[in-house]
């Protein structure tokens, strides 16, 4: 599985005075497997990034491949593509709509013309994955806490056994706890499943530790793409598009102006400690 | 008594089920005492379901108590009489801005709440002027609201609330949809209002970094408070506050770590300058 933005350009309100270019000629290739993170500020053009991996959103210009293939290509199945590419909006949980949370997550699979005992399956699988327990499957979704109701809409968008899974801010509004754990658990779901992952998120020091790669978005461009050792080395440029590195890489900077012997692209609170003890002579 | 107290509060959600006689009943408040002082800038932490938000709802009479009660400016919030009085001296800012903007320019969803109090009109643009002023919003004042960023919308709905001139603002995870820089110009006013007009802050969160620069913490769990102090205190218990599905800055999470693996150094390190400092000392 793989997909390509081939120099897509995005514009709203085209062929009149308003036209705002949401993407401008962003070319971009995410192979099979990879944990990509995308940030940027508000309006920086993450979402409709996004929204151009399943084919919600057309290029103005520009061509999107999944496999290779073209998907806006006459007769190419947007709907297969669809059930590919699973994307899970910002705030899925307002999303929910089912009597109770099993039927909810068969809701997709239903629709991909599963029969009522393989949705079901499917969904017991989905739900068990993202770690909800049994107990709360025949409640309606209204009764369950936020970090749950979150999991129960990732669960139904996993349940058309996806190749890729696509999250705008999955973490947005919840406690650390329940950050850590919707994050550990797609960490999960990649290592065990090996299904692609992005992740749109606000939170450098996430990013940090969980991706293997970083894209920046600004203003419908994509200043950086990188590891995100690699990327929040630029963290003064970072600064100066509405953006910052974790508090770690500026403690680390801070520490080898002052002489201490310490690597300035740790970027997580281990790899920094590492670092000061090894310069501490510990 | 301070501007916000609670004596034993307690609030109960009522269930109904398939059998309407017998409700299932929902502590979610379970005896808090809070004594608040005027001025100050209080931190309220918890995990999702804490019970943080429904304390926040009992300060400006949107619920009333179980059993208990809460004061604001020594009115009883369960006086009906009063309920006016106290929706004008303690302002609420909620999550999302998109629901708290009703006007379609910035001077007036400002002018919104002094117009429903009565205030006379050249007074009003007087407050609308100076509340957009003190968020730093002025330049923006005949402007659509639909046009500007999140962090805009909420300075502009905390200018709406203190163009009511309130005596405290209660602000509820006011930064959660926010991105970084929004959610640094939001936290910069609100320390401005604190500092400049004197408006008692009460901040709910679920970002540790938010929380440093706060006078006093208090921490909620299944409707108690269950730690409270200055944000050094709290931030040095960090086993604690990971047991409450909490955290602590990355920079206090490392000089814990540090001081672990036996590198001498104080509890509860908030900041990367004094991190810098005392690491600079022992090497």
């Amino acid at each position: 599985m793989s997909i390509e933005l081939k120099n897509v350009t995005y514009a709203y309100g085209t062929e009149s005075a308003y036209e705002t270019v949401a993407l401008a000629g962003i070319s971009l290739k995410i192979p099979d497997g990879q944990f990509v993170g995308i940030i940027g500020h508000t309006g920086s053009g993450k979402s409709t990034l996004v929204q151009h991996f399943n084919g919600l959103m057309r290029p103005t210009r520009g061509q999107v491949l999944f496999d290779g293939e073209d998907i806006w290509a006459e007769g190419y199945d947007l709907k297969h593509l669809r059930s590919q590419v699973g994307l899970v909006f910002q705030y899925p949980e307002h999303q929910l709509f089912e009597t109770d949370v099993l039927s909810d997550v068969c809701f997709g699979p239903k629709n991909l013309g599963f029969s009522q005992e393989e949705c079901e399956e499917l969904a017991l699988d989905a739900l068990r994955q993202v770690g909800l327990k049994e107990k709360y499957y025949k409640l309606s979704p209204f009764e369950l806490s936020g970090g749950q109701k979150r999991r129960v809409a990732i669960a139904g968008v996993l349940a058309m056994n996806p190749k890729m899974l696509v999250l705008d801010e999955p973490t947005a509004g919840l406690d650390p706890k329940g950050r850590d754990d919707i994050l550990d658990k797609i960490k999960e779901l990649h290592e065990t499943r090996g299904i692609s992952i992005a992740i749109v998120s606000h939170s450098m020091e996430d990013m940090a530790k969980y991706v293997e790669r970083i894209v920046v978005m600004n203003h419908g461009h994509m200043p950086f793409d990188g590891t995100p050792r690699e990327v929040f080395s630029h963290y003064r440029k970072l600064e100066k598009i509405g953006l910052a590195a974790p508090q770690i890489t500026y403690i680390m900077h801070v520490l080898a102006e002052k002489g201490m012997a310490v690597s300035t692209d740790a970027t997580t609170v281990e790899e920094a400690k590492e670092s000061i003890l090894k310069a501490l002579g510990h | 008594m301070g501007i916000i107290k609670t004596s034993k509060l307690i609030f109960d959600y009522l269930r109904y089920g398939e059998d309407e006689e017998h409700p299932e009943i929902n502590r979610a408040i379970d005896g808090v005492d809070i004594d608040i002082e005027p001025g100050r800038f209080i931190a309220i932490l918890g995990h999702n379901g804490s019970g943080k938000s429904t304390l926040a709802k009992h300060i400006n009479a949107l619920l009333a108590p179980t059993e208990g009660t809460v004061w604001l400016d020594q009115m009883d919030t369960r006086d009906e009489t009063h309920v006016w009085d106290i929706r004008q001296k303690a302002g609420m800012v909620f999550q999302n801005p998109d629901n708290q903007i009703i006007a379609t320019v910035v001077e007036e969803d400002v002018g919104f709440g002094p117009e429903n109090l009565g205030v006379p009109t050249p007074e009003i643009w007087k407050r609308v002027g100076e509340s957009l002023e003190a968020v730093g919003m002025k330049a923006y004042r005949k402007r659509s609201p639909n046009k500007l960023s999140g962090g805009q919308k909420q300075r502009v709905a905390i200018a709406g609330v203190m163009a009511m001139q309130p005596k405290c603002i209660i602000l509820d995870e006011p930064t959660a949809m926010l991105d970084p820089n929004g959610r640094k110009e939001v936290l910069k006013a609100v320390h401005r209002l604190n500092r400049e007009a004197h408006v008692t802050v009460l901040l709910i969160t679920h970002y540790m970094e938010e929380v440093t620069d706060a006078d006093y913490v208090y921490v909620m769990d299944h409707g108690r408070v269950v730690m409270q102090g200055e944000p050094r205190e709290i931030f040095s218990r960090v086993d604690e506050l990971k047991r409450y599905r909490l955290d602590v800055p990355q920079v206090t999470l490392l000089a814990y770590e540090l001081k672990k693996s036996g590198v001498p150094l104080p509890d509860g390190i908030l900041s990367t300058e004094e991190l810098v400092d005392a690491l600079c000392q022992s090497n």
